[in-house]
């Protein structure tokens, strides 16, 4: 019986290559294109802005991650949508979609807040952080994030992002002063893979690695 | 969801003034405040309003007190208002009621206004397909013969038994407060917080007396010095972040271990926020104790109908209605007299 090859070994693949993170991204962006020929849309008669399926469009400017961005979209738009739609912003997750477990979790104007439930109309004008907005540099990650590896904070990492988030939250929020304050205030962060006691401990390392405005700073 | 037009006005006479009616059943137009519960059923297409009014440009968003008047605008979203100390120092209740409902980002954003206003999660009225008498009036109620364990035994009728889902209203409710609120034709309007939400009757869509482009725009009340010594205690299928199976809110007023005033709200069981007078009334002058405490709780069910799977509730809401009492006469509260050798305990 002879051990399997090391991967180093195996053949440099031959033709496009095709990745799964590449493949999502594609799909995402051509899903942008559609949303993007709706919005691009006539008036009603009263003057309204409709798009093709007959919603009314919004402009709206945000600051995203410290960039600013003029948008026209579609009025049923959650800021959810507008991260992983329309800005490539895949980090932020969609789990139930119904504010109900937390993988959305972003930071508006420095609250953690549900982007799943929040209307890109109602953030008009707002500073929005995600995920992505948190590391200094590559090689630099945020504290928390920092935290969670070494805590090994996650199974299968998908609440991961918004457990970050939210995380940054709680201690700006002043509620991570114990293991119990810390349970009680992440309770909407659901992680199926059961990672609670990681992220309790990261959370707290994190805490008391920096000041919460530090933290919070994001 | 189903598409929409969206403003967000500037005034609260702007905002009266271009809401499209509400209607019944949540098929009109719809004030827009925090969205956690609204754009929530607009996704599963339950209401399916044909315009959204945002009040975010409207302010309403400072508590204040003005010669002992409490004045909170409808704006305050949940998270601010459980931290304010008017809240947590002068009446616990209110701000139990705040941090041990939802989650922290629903809270971040949900408004006071918006959460008196909370829908049920009766699961028949949330599935959009099962007959639902305030989905879609005369349709029937799907609950009454099907899985309703999580719904009420208080305030039901034979059309609805949709569970209240909120849990600050059950608090609010002990302190009488008015609710001040502004229409286009008729301007101000303050109505007593009791009278607000209304029950199921004939008419489970109808959930409350408010006209078709009336917005609520704040709260006003008074805390009596004995406000300090209130609580809410609130049993749920997890310990966070759940809709109550059942809850109470208790204030009372003391006099070493003799009960001069109490005030009694249940949450989880009632259809509508719901006040415990006959349960009050029978706590005057009474010394605390636990059989006191459990037969308060036997009196607040008085008339409570169980049905297959939610009969539970009613030993369980006497239990929780005895424990807060308990637990409630056992508060250090500074200036306010505990019981007599007690006073000292930490709760």
């Amino acid at each position: 019986m002879s051990n399997p090859p090391d991967k180093r070994d195996l053949p440099e693949k031959t033709g496009p290559e095709v990745t799964r993170r590449g493949f999502l991204s594609g799909t995402a962006t051509a899903g942008a294109a559609a949303l993007g020929s709706a919005a691009a849309a006539t008036r009603d008669a009263l003057g309204q802005k409709v798009d093709a399926a007959g919603g009314e469009t919004v402009d709206i400017s945000l600051v995203i991650n410290g960039t600013a961005y003029e948008r026209s979209v579609d009025a049923r738009t959650t800021v959810l949508d507008l991260l992983r739609e329309e800005l490539d912003l895949t980090g932020t997750k969609v789990g139930c979609n119904h504010g109900q477990c937390g993988a959305c979790t972003v930071l508006m104007n420095g609250t953690r807040v549900n982007s799943c439930l929040l209307l890109a109309a109602m953030a008009d004008g707002a500073r929005i952080t995600t995920i992505e907005g948190l590391a200094s540099g590559i090689g630099e990650l945020h504290p928390m994030q920092a935290a969670f590896l070494e805590h090994d904070g996650f199974q299968c990492g998908y609440c991961t992002p918004g457990q970050i988030v939210s995380a940054i939250g709680c201690v700006k929020e002043g509620h991570a002063t114990s293991e119990a304050e810390i349970r009680e205030y992440m309770s909407g962060n659901l992680c199926r893979c059961g990672a609670y006691k990681g992220i309790t401990e990261a959370i707290i390392e994190a805490r008391d690695a920096t000041n919460s405005s530090d933290v919070g700073g994001a | 969801m189903k598409p929409f037009r969206y403003q967000a006005p500037g005034s609260v006479d702007a905002a009266v003034e271009v809401v499209e009616p509400m209607g019944v059943a949540g098929q009109g137009g719809a004030f827009l405040a925090g969205g956690t519960t609204l754009i929530d059923l607009m996704k599963l297409h339950v209401v399916t309003p044909p315009s959204l009014t945002d009040v975010k440009r409207l302010g309403l968003d400072q508590i204040e007190e003005t010669d002992g008047e409490i004045r909170v605008g409808s704006r305050v979203t949940m998270a601010e208002a459980s931290e304010h100390p008017l809240f947590l120092e002068r009446a616990p209740a209110l701000s139990d009621a705040l941090w041990k409902a939802a989650s922290p980002q629903l809270r971040n954003i949900a408004t006071l206004g918006g959460n008196v206003l909370q829908r049920t999660r009766c699961p028949y009225f949330r599935d959009n397909v099962s007959p639902c008498n305030k989905r879609d009036p005369g349709s029937g109620c799907a609950a009454i013969g099907g899985i309703n364990r999580l719904l009420a035994v208080l305030g039901t009728s034979e059309n609805c038994i949709a569970t209240y889902a909120g849990d600050f209203a059950n608090a609010l409710i002990l302190f009488d407060p008015v609710v001040e609120t502004r229409t286009a034709a008729d301007g101000p309007r303050q109505i007593p917080f009791s009278d607000l939400h209304v029950l199921p009757g004939d008419n489970p869509a109808k959930e409350t007396i408010l006209g078709d482009d009336e917005l609520i725009t704040g709260y006003r009340f008074k805390l009596p010095d004995w406000a300090r010594r209130s609580l809410y205690v609130k049993a749920r299928d997890r310990e966070s972040y759940a809709f109550a199976l059942a809850s109470a809110a208790v204030a009372l007023d003391l006099d070493g271990d003799t009960i001069r005033e109490a005030r009694l709200g249940l949450g989880g069981v009632a259809t509508v926020p719901w006040r415990a007078r006959e349960a009050e009334e029978f706590l005057k002058g009474k010394t605390v104790s636990e059989e006191t405490a459990l037969e308060t709780g036997r009196i607040a069910f008085d008339g409570a109908q169980g049905y297959e799977h939610n009969a539970f509730k009613i030993p369980l809401g006497r239990q929780v209605v005895a424990k807060a009492i308990l637990d409630a006469a056992k508060m250090d509260v500074a200036g306010a007299a505990g019981m007599t050798g007690q006073s000292g305990g930490a709760n």
